[in-house]
């Protein structure tokens, strides 16, 4: 059984979408059943997704030059591998603009902490839960996140020099 | 080194000319290596181009030891104090190389984390560009450094972006799409 239908199996009621577009599975979940779900992956043994290859964050704002209006402004997107059964799985978490704010999983997989790290460095999505949120690539005297779509493409914040 | 200076003085000017002779073939060099350039300033220092050849084979990693500071690969923001801080650290006389497009002007990185072209924090001497420069190229300017290094030249200003004072004509526009495109057909 395909690791995405476990998944629609065990949590249907907090699944809001699913797609497998080329073989990539894919579920947009909601934002309290992350946790659980996350769990669910690790722990499964015939899912045992041990490894967290990627977690990074999209902003939708102005998505297809403002044509497409999505209903929450940021999505937290997670890649599982499975280094045991050689499977993957996405999840996609929609985010608030105005609480921007998800469950850390850094108590499950440790790489998550640095990836949580840049996410609010360069989105300002806060983790619940992180043992030590700070900024990762941007020094501490930055203002703003940077990958926001509405951060000016030509605002400079120099340590030293000229503003140029 | 007034005495040395005075230029009224047969002997001290000749004494001048060996000094830099002397300095211009023991360049002792500090790589400040922060990206990609990095590669190829290897590749020049290796046997098959051989920088030795010019004296400046020997790079040292502390700047209290150095005598021309070799920025090679993008600076950042967050990486900008440092280079200046290692700047202030070498002793005089001391000569700076900007390798690469990166260092010279911010190259194509126009964003809200590189510095656009080291001059604007430290003064640069020489301007190595290139994406990554060839070795040829970097030898080039090595040859260059030389000829400064024997006159005593030393670069004591900053590129000042509001003027676009402080930069060789050739660097001063920086890059542009358009500016690139016109490059490509009046090339092919
Ligand atoms: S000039 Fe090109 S090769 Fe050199 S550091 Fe910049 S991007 Fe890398």
């Amino acid at each position: 059984m395909k690791p995405l239908q476990r998944v629609q199996e065990q949590f249907s009621a907090d699944i809001i979408e699913t797609h497998a577009f080329r073989g990539d599975e894919t579920a947009i979940i909601r934002p309290s059943s992350l946790l659980a779900i996350a769990k669910f992956l690790k722990e499964t043994p015939e899912l045992d997704f041990n490894f967290l290859m990627d977690l990074t964050a999209v902003d939708y704002l102005f998505y297809a030059g403002g044509r497409i209006q999505k209903e929450f402004r940021f999505e937290v997107v997670y890649h599982f591998f499975s280094l045991k059964h050689n499977h993957r799985i996405r999840l996609k978490v929609p985010v608030d603009e105005k609480s921007p704010e998800v469950d850390t999983l850094c108590n499950l997989w440790a790489s998550a902490n640095w990836y949580e790290r840049e996410v609010w460095d360069m989105y300002g999505i806060k983790f619940k839960g992180h043992p030590d949120l700070r900024r990762i690539l941007m020094y501490e005297e930055f203002v703003g996140h940077a990958l926001r779509k509405d951060y000016p493409v030509n605002k400079r914040q120099p340590l030293i020099g000229p503003q140029n | 080194m007034s005495f040395l200076s005075s230029p009224t003085n047969f002997f001290t000017s000749k004494l001048n000319d060996a000094l830099g002779w002397a300095r211009k073939f023991s360049i002792f060099q500090y790589p400040f290596v922060t990206a990609c350039c990095g590669m190829e300033y290897m590749a020049t220092n290796c046997s098959h181009y051989d920088q030795d050849r010019f004296g400046a084979g020997f790079p040292r990693f502390s700047p209290r030891q150095s005598d021309v500071l070799f920025v090679v690969g993008t600076i950042s923001h967050k990486m900008a104090p440092v280079l200046k801080t290692v700047h202030d650290q070498m002793c005089d006389p001391k000569w700076v190389v900007a390798f690469g497009v990166c260092t010279c002007t911010g190259g194509f990185y126009d964003n809200y984390s590189t510095v656009m072209g080291i001059d604007t924090i430290i003064p640069v001497d020489i301007y190595i560009p290139g994406c990554p420069p060839r070795p040829e190229n970097v030898l080039d300017g090595l040859m260059k450094l030389q000829d400064k290094i024997q006159k005593g030249e030393q670069s004591r200003t900053l590129y000042d972006p509001r003027t676009k004072i402080g930069r060789p004509a050739e660097l001063a526009q920086g890059y542009t799409i358009e500016g690139h495109i016109k490059h490509i057909e009046s090339v092919s």
